[in-house]
């Protein structure tokens, strides 16, 4: 039994043996291509395909979107997904391919959207058959989000949008879109406005996805352009100029630390998925022959890696730590340090595994002598993506030391 | 054998971590301790045990010293996660006092089965004592001691013992025909002689401690085997001392430079000082939560002691280093002057840094357990 299983509540414990037999009878089994890292970086329809079938199996059992209503394609429990969250992970499945539509699109929606687009769009979110992505960042809006120009210009009961995004992930496979979008030029955080919007429906006509290519040469995320794109009233989410706010709900939900709980499953191990973890780590240290000894063996390189070793043992247990109130000063100081150490502890354990594959790091996926399939320098070129998304990593200490420790605001 | 999700950190440890927390503030603020602890500022001052035994008093009367000792021999029994708790308060305040030796050596002798009953109930009646087992070269091995035990006599230097003239009692680790033994030898004993070192922390006294000729009895024959197996707790412990102390400098400094106005703004508005506040926030986080699980490691995953107790010992050794450095930094010029109370939790830090292995010691051990033996 789980240490979590001990404290289930009388619902929980049911579930949890429910989602226990199901996923015994019901796993994926091993797939058929190479998957990558993370879900942003699908590239493939084949791949898509695969990930779509598991969540929509998961889904048609009750196992996503458990904490929401059932009037919106939810389970109606109460703290359930985490249950089924921990047992999809212990059943080592693989991970769900909607996750900018679970873990943002959905509780953003879910908040702040009418009732009817929530129970239209909802159930084919969870289902997984349609993939959504986000729309925040452009050109001139980095790190300084509220500065966003793309601008809707209301017609009638219709919205006219034109502007350009980018570090759109999954934008290519995505039926729909969150979008913060200016509807009044003369206000910076009060001239935003916060809608859904669709991508593939409207393909040609108003919207353009384009792949931009990253540092790996892996696609996965794209630029949109918007041009004269049509969408009704109804698809607008809270009052008028009320963007900047329903953007912090989507971006407490993305930084692990909002009321829902993101549907999350994974685990899976195959030959192809490689974590970036100092399980690996020390795996590699293990294998790779450096100056007539093997890396273990090295005494710098050991101290190196149990560094890794002890920040990540330390994060983890942040994360049972944030559930023990007393062992705790302010409530965000550990969940706001989730992502900025989760990101900064991945691309220095990977930085060390490409030191230690020495010569043999210049190998990449396309030879057959890279070590690990090449995998560790993609991680290492990949970690970058972490500590610059959702945030940056120098955003992520402003918002520590204004919003936890009091720090004067920074420009 | 599990461990529960909440470290096992229960209503009682968060109530003794709460009052110990509002007992230190009310007892010793740190302009009180600043008097008591730095009045003679010269580098050549002669060392000096500056503590209140008054208060002291008080904590052993609130059973706080006898908190680790095992309710079959007259203690309170509380887990090390609570231990854990009261100490990362007494570390907050730099509080002058032997309770974190006497916890140590409480460890020691519950591990020494019923040869160490005698002395726990010593401790359990609010009796002090510190571990004397290190020799003149610091080394932390529980096998290195310049002690000899021979004819039923001590006879030797022990170095670098905590608080030593604070404490009633010594417990003692010597070479005997049978290996490292450990005795129980009281302060008063005929034979024994304490020298004060001098040192930089001002919060602790410290000195090597001669035995000529002690009579004592042997508690435990194997005893490095006992301080093994109680290295995990004592490095917990001082892990949470570390904790406290470095909140202390975080908050005061935090405090610091949102008050102290430079280019028409408050120091904490610009990112090169914010930021590295924020890193020294993150890793006092990682030191306190690895405390934590360790302290619940060895309350119910004994198994898994060993690791998590050298990861916190390795993250909070960082913890002392980068917390006290920053703490000076950021309060500039004021920061490096005698009166600002900086200078004193600095000291402490840079002792608890050291005490009982440093980073790179713990580091090299836990890559034993890890990756094994270096191949020859």
């Amino acid at each position: 039994m789980s240490d979590s299983a001990q404290k289930d509540t009388s619902e929980q414990a049911e579930f949890r043996s429910y989602c226990r037999s199901w996923l015994k009878d019901n796993h994926p089994g091993e797939p058929p291509v190479r998957l990558p890292l993370t879900p942003l970086e699908i590239m493939t329809q084949e791949q898509l395909g695969y990930l779509q079938a598991w969540q929509k199996s998961a889904y048609d059992a009750g196992l996503i979107g458990c904490d929401y209503p059932q009037e919106v394609g939810g389970g109606g429990r109460s703290d359930c997904q985490r249950v089924a969250n921990e047992e999809m992970i212990a059943a080592k499945t693989p991970y769900l391919p909607n996750v900018i539509g679970m873990g943002m699109a959905a509780p953003t929606v879910f908040y702040h959207g009418q009732e009817k687009v929530k129970q239209e769009l909802l159930p084919r979110l969870f289902s997984g058959e349609d993939i959504w992505c986000q729309g925040f960042s452009e050109p001139e809006a980095g790190s300084d989000l509220a500065s966003v120009q793309t601008f809707a210009e209301k017609k009638g009961d219709k919205w006219i949008i034109n502007g350009h995004k980018v570090w759109t992930s999954l934008a290519h496979f995505a039926e729909w879109m969150i979008i913060l979008l200016r509807t009044d030029k003369s206000h910076k955080y009060d001239g935003l406005s916060y809608f859904v919007v669709p991508i593939r429906s409207a393909l040609g006509k108003g919207v353009t996805v384009r792949p931009l290519i990253k540092i790996t040469g892996e696609t996965g995320f794209n630029e949109v352009i918007f041009e004269d794109l049509e969408v009704d009233d109804s698809f607008r989410l809270d009052e008028l100029g009320k963007g900047w706010q329903v953007a912090m709900t989507t971006l407490l939900h993305e930084r692990g630390a909002g009321e829902l709980q993101t549907p999350r499953s994974g685990g899976l191990k195959s030959k192809a998925t490689h974590a970036t973890n100092t399980a690996n780590l020390m795996e590699l240290a293990k294998q790779t022959p450096k100056d007539g000894k093997l890396a273990s063996d090295d005494v710098l390189l050991r101290d190196k890696i149990m560094q890794q070793v002890i920040r990540e043992e330390g994060l983890r247990q942040n994360q049972r730590r944030l559930r023990v109130p007393a062992l705790q000063d302010h409530p965000m100081r550990l969940p706001l340090q989730n992502k900025l150490l989760g990101s900064e502890i991945a691309q220095d354990t990977a930085a060390i595994a490409v030191e230690i594959e020495g010569a043999s790091a210049s190998l990449y996926l396309g030879d057959e002598n890279a070590p690990v399939g090449g995998e560790w320098p993609m991680a290492y070129m990949n970690s970058y993506g972490m500590t610059i998304a959702a945030g940056t990593s120098e955003i992520q200490r402003n918002i520590l030391g204004e919003r936890v420790l009091g720090m004067s605001k920074s420009k | 054998m599990a461990q529960p999700n909440n470290f096992g950190f229960g209503e009682e440890a968060a109530l003794l971590k709460d009052s110990a927390r509002k007992f230190f503030e009310e007892k010793m603020p740190t302009n009180q301790l600043h008097a008591l602890v730095a009045g003679d500022p010269t580098p050549e001052r002669m060392p000096e045990s500056l503590w209140d035994k008054d208060i002291w008093q008080q904590m052993v009367d609130l059973g706080w010293t006898m908190v680790a000792v095992p309710e079959a021999a007259g203690g309170i029994g509380m887990p090390v996660v609570a231990v854990a708790g009261l100490v990362e308060e007494l570390g907050r305040a730099a509080f002058p006092c032997p309770l974190v030796p006497t916890i140590n050596c409480t460890y020691v002798l519950s591990a020494c089965g019923s040869a160490g009953e005698s002395a726990l109930g010593d401790i359990a009646e609010g009796k002090s004592a510190s571990l004397a087992i290190t020799n003149q070269q610091g080394s932390w091995s529980t096998t290195d001691t310049d002690v000899r035990f021979e004819n039923g006599k001590l006879s030797g230097t022990a170095w670098y013992v905590q608080d030593a003239r604070k404490v009633d009692n010594f417990l003692v680790s010597a070479q005997s025909t049978t290996g490292v033994s450990l005795y129980w030898v009281s302060c008063d004993a005929s034979g024994v002689v304490i020298d004060p070192d001098a040192i930089i922390d001002l919060s602790r006294d410290q000195a090597h401690v001669t035995f000529t000729g002690v009579e004592a009895v042997e508690l435990a024959a194997d005893g490095s085997g006992a301080l093994d197996k109680a290295f995990p707790a004592i490095w917990t412990v001082l892990a949470a001392d570390i904790v406290g102390a470095a909140e202390w400098l975080l908050q005061t400094t935090v405090d610091y430079v949102s008050t102290r106005k430079q280019f028409e703004h408050p120091l904490g508005f610009f990112q090169a000082v914010k930021h590295p506040l924020v890193d020294v926030m993150v890793q006092i986080d990682q030191t306190k939560s690895l405390v934590y699980n360790a302290a619940c490691a060895i309350d119910s995953e004994p198994e898994k002691a060993l690791k998590y107790a050298h990861m916190a010992k390795a993250s909070a050794s960082e913890t002392a280093a980068f917390s006290s450095g920053r703490a000076v930094q950021y309060h500039g010029g004021i920061g490096f002057t005698w009166e600002c109370y900086v200078h004193l939790y600095f000291k402490r830090q840079k002792h608890n840094q050291m005490l009982w292995g440093d980073a790179a010691w713990h580091r090299r051990a836990l890559a034993g357990l890890l990756l094994g033996p270096i191949a020859a």
